[in-house]
């Protein structure tokens, strides 16, 4: 394998690469998970030890956490779990798996990848403005957002934020439709629909959604910047008055913008997970050496998600001011995607049991995936009953939830798809000790930071407070589950630690590796350059291998089909 | 011309019965978890000369999907707002909804769209004319560029035409004195036709980079695809325009 060192800067800055590509938005998604990281870390500090000064900074203010809060959440969601699956990895295999020797739209590719590092840049500047980073949340709600005046950072900070997401959406649109454009023309002869790698199926469904969600989301900003700018009130109340001061009277609704917001919000879970999902299908066959024994149930649980992805949102808006009526069919609507999931999870577990088992890092880390990704998910149901929610919502349990479901799950994917994807970002393998040494820490960790965080929500412990204790004292016994929770987010960053080293050492002194170092089917693996596919994805099993060798329990597909 | 007639040649190949035979292609199994039917039997459209073409419109298709999620947030957006009441401080139920009389202009607009369309159609008709393109394509002139390029510029020339009589119509109502900020439903009516404004400026942009395409471009696939893209991107803002036009006259 002839792969450039890791660091290498490509040739040409504005590449059109796709392994350039995916390189550089792996640095820009690492940039954003070490910031995003580090925002958490000193969350949990102040949550703990809240006198506690920060040595450049000084003491955290209320409105400094809920900037953090804001920062946080945004980096993660938009800088890491959607350019990591959506972008990275679909530039690192994707016109690979399906045997194209290029994308559909190269530039249109590049273009997006700088607009999101345009995006990038904007966002974090919001740092540095007077009055800092905007402190209403990822979610952004009015009149929150609407106004200025609502607090430190919602002046020119906010106008950064949107900027940045309004930037980010033109580039996830426009990497989405060549993603599109490549699956749907770009296909090796013989790479009809049953053979495409789920992957692909996953990518296919999240890049619709993208489309879709970040569009919607877009018009909203825009709606949101002319209320903030044009003197409009699409979302501004009548009305409304920040510390005691009558602000512009509006005619609006907040309710408008958690629609539209949501619209967006929850579709973007699903371009988050679904490429992890993809990948554990496709992980799971390989390190257990069995054909995913349901392709089709497969393919169509992910295309129903991405459909019923789209009629979910109002569940995020129970105790809004909805119409009870809506969140019952929110709340039903909810509770029909968990059938698709549960489809694919079942299948998971099916090809398990009794598989035979090669325990690998990137094996261990989709394990990992779908233990996260249950743990999290039955919390789902219960969310899902406006009646349940009506307690639970904007307590700690929410908390637990999506960082069970959306962040660890999808988190752990991603490494899964760079301890096994590595070999083509640089040609080696990472070191096999060491990556078992960080998937049990942070296994264990991950676990340790989020789960008690459902008993902390369960006893009624609201999100967005900067502090537990003060003039009154309700939770102070939860102090001691804060700590331990804190203990266990600085132990779970530690392990990233050991991340770093092994991928940027790994890059010049990992183990060299075969061409296909996992025995894998799917063709990113291929030694040919222009592949013709004549079997499906997965094939794998005893005396599976091809003519020539048939000892060999795989059948990759740029082989040719055995005869009978 | 490249990857014209160069068939693959996988299925060919497996015709070929090796030893002992093989059973038919159609009942032979999938891999995978064993599905039986072919999908995508037909792929050949994917390979030959419009296999470009058919990528650009693709993409271009999407993202117009796209745009019709933009378009269709502002439109519902519009029915929340229309439908909003509030609950005054006596338990009167108020509306705050002041119908807006859209300026008559609109209507002569939206007949310069529409005409604009026609145009677009029959320029970009030009570039898919048989003999004419086998012509250009042997280098024996450009015919169809040369009859294309006054229905592309009478394009631009309505295309112009619409956004100054949407320029007029937003003057009329501000001398009535409802501006962008006035009220709700001004609100909407200056977003919407603001926003379809600035999809027609790159509709206009478009057109003249394929104006310029026409001339420039070598390959004649490729002039067929800068018409074509912003031709089917045309048709969608005037289709896009039409619902908006009876969205802002009738649903007031």
């Amino acid at each position: 394998m002839t792969t450039p060192p890791l660091t290498a800067k490509p040739r040409r800055l504005f590449t059109t690469n796709p392994l350039a590509l995916a390189r550089l938005y792996l640095f820009l998604a690492l940039i954003a998970v070490v910031l995003g990281t580090l925002l958490s870390l000193l969350m949990r500090l102040h949550r703990t030890w809240p006198n506690l000064a920060v040595p450049i900074h000084g003491a955290i203010r209320p409105e400094d956490y809920l900037a953090l809060v804001t920062m946080h959440a945004t980096l993660m969601v938009f800088f890491v779990l959607t350019v990591v699956p959506q972008s990275a990895f679909p530039n690192l295999v994707l016109h690979a798996q399906i045997g194209a020797s290029r994308m559909a739209f190269p530039r249109l590719n590049a273009a997006a990848f700088w607009i999101t590092t345009a995006s990038l840049v904007v966002l974090l500047a919001a740092f540095f403005v007077p009055e800092g980073a905007p402190i209403a949340g990822w979610t952004a709600y009015p009149p929150l957002s609407a106004l200025a005046a609502a607090g430190p950072g919602q002046g020119l900070g906010t106008d950064l934020w949107l900027l940045a997401i309004a930037l980010f959406c033109l580039a996830a649109v426009a990497s989405s439709l060549n993603l599109l454009a490549t699956i749907l023309t770009r296909r090796c002869p013989g790479m009809n629909f049953t053979r495409l790698p789920l992957t692909v199926w996953s990518w296919l469904v999240s890049s619709s959604l993208t489309v879709i969600a970040f569009t919607a989301l877009f018009a909203a900003a825009s709606m949101l910047l002319a209320d903030r700018h044009c003197g409009t009130s699409f979302f501004l109340p009548p009305g409304t008055v920040m510390n005691g001061i009558p602000q512009r009277d509006g005619t609006g609704s907040p309710m408008l913008w958690l629609h539209l917001f949501w619209f967006f919000g929850h579709p973007e879970v699903y371009i988050a997970i679904l490429p992890g999902m993809g990948l554990a299908s496709s992980l799971l066959a390989n390190f257990t050496r069995r054909p995913v024994p349901a392709y089709r149930l497969m393919v169509i649980a992910t295309l129903l998600i991405g459909f019923l992805g789209l009629g979910v949102w109002g569940h995020h808006m129970f105790v809004s001011g909805m119409n009870p009526y809506a969140g019952t069919a929110f709340g039903f609507t909810t509770i029909a995607i968990s059938v698709p999931s549960s489809a694919e999870i079942l299948t998971w577990l099916v090809m398990l049991f009794r598989g035979r088992l090669r325990l690998a890092t990137p094996m261990l880390f989709t394990l990992g995936f779908i233990s996260f990704f249950i743990a999290g998910g039955l919390t789902g149901p219960i969310l899902a009953q406006p009646a349940l929610d009506a307690y639970l919502h904007n307590t700690f349990f929410v908390v637990a939830h999506f960082h069970l479901v959306m962040a660890m799950a999808g988190v752990f994917s991603l490494f899964a798809g760079i301890y096994y994807w590595y070999p083509l970002l640089t040609g080696r393998l990472m070191n096999e000790a060491l990556g078992k040494i960080h998937f049990w820490i942070s296994l264990i960790a991950a676990y340790g930071a989020f789960f008690p965080m459902h008993f902390a929500g369960l006893a009624g412990e609201p999100r967005h407070y900067a502090q537990l204790t003060g003039p009154v004292e309700y939770f102070a016994n939860l102090i001691p589950v804060e700590r331990g929770i804190t203990w266990s987010a600085f132990l779970l960053a530690a392990a990233q630690l050991i991340f770093l080293f092994n991928f940027f050492r790994s890059a010049t002194h990992g183990a060299s590796t075969r061409p296909n170092p996992w025995q894998a089917t799917t063709l990113e693996w291929s030694p040919i350059a222009h592949p013709a596919v004549t079997n499906g994805p997965y094939v794998y099993g005893p005396k599976a291998g091809p003519q020539a060798r048939p000892q060999e329990d795989f059948l990759p597909q740029w082989e040719p089909e055995k005869p009978f | 011309m490249p990857a014209t007639f160069t068939r693959h040649t996988v299925e060919t190949e497996r015709k070929d019965p090796g030893f002992g035979g093989k059973p038919p292609l159609d009942r032979r199994p999938t891999g995978g978890g064993g599905g039986d039917e072919n999908w995508d039997s037909s792929n050949s459209r994917r390979h030959g000369p419009r296999e470009l073409l058919i990528r650009y419109r693709m993409a271009v298709l999407s993202g117009l999907a796209g745009d019709l999620v933009f378009f269709a947030v502002l439109v519902s957006a519009f029915f929340v707002r229309q439908s909003a009441i509030h609950i005054d401080a006596t338990d009167n139920v108020i509306s705050d909804w002041h119908p807006l009389a859209a300026p008559p202009i609109l209507w002569i607009n939206t007949a310069i769209l529409l005409l604009s369309t026609l145009t677009m159609e029959t320029a970009r008709r030009q570039l898919f004319h048989e003999i004419d393109i086998m012509e250009e394509w042997l280098g024996l002139g450009r015919p169809a560029v040369r009859r294309a390029a006054p229905w592309l510029i009478a394009t631009i020339v309505l295309g112009g035409l619409f956004l100054t009589g949407q320029w007029i119509a937003w003057q009329q109502l501000a001398q009535q004195g409802f501006f962008f900020s006035s009220n709700p439903n001004s609100h909407f009516f200056y977003l919407v036709t603001g926003t379809h404004g600035v999809h027609l400026l790159i509709g206009i942009a478009a057109l003249v980079f394929a104006l310029i395409a026409m001339f420039r471009f070598k390959r004649v696939e490729l002039r067929q695809i800068a018409v074509d893209c912003t031709a089917w991107y045309w048709h969608a803002m005037g289709l896009f325009w039409i619902f908006l036009f009876i969205l802002l006259v009738y649903f007031q």
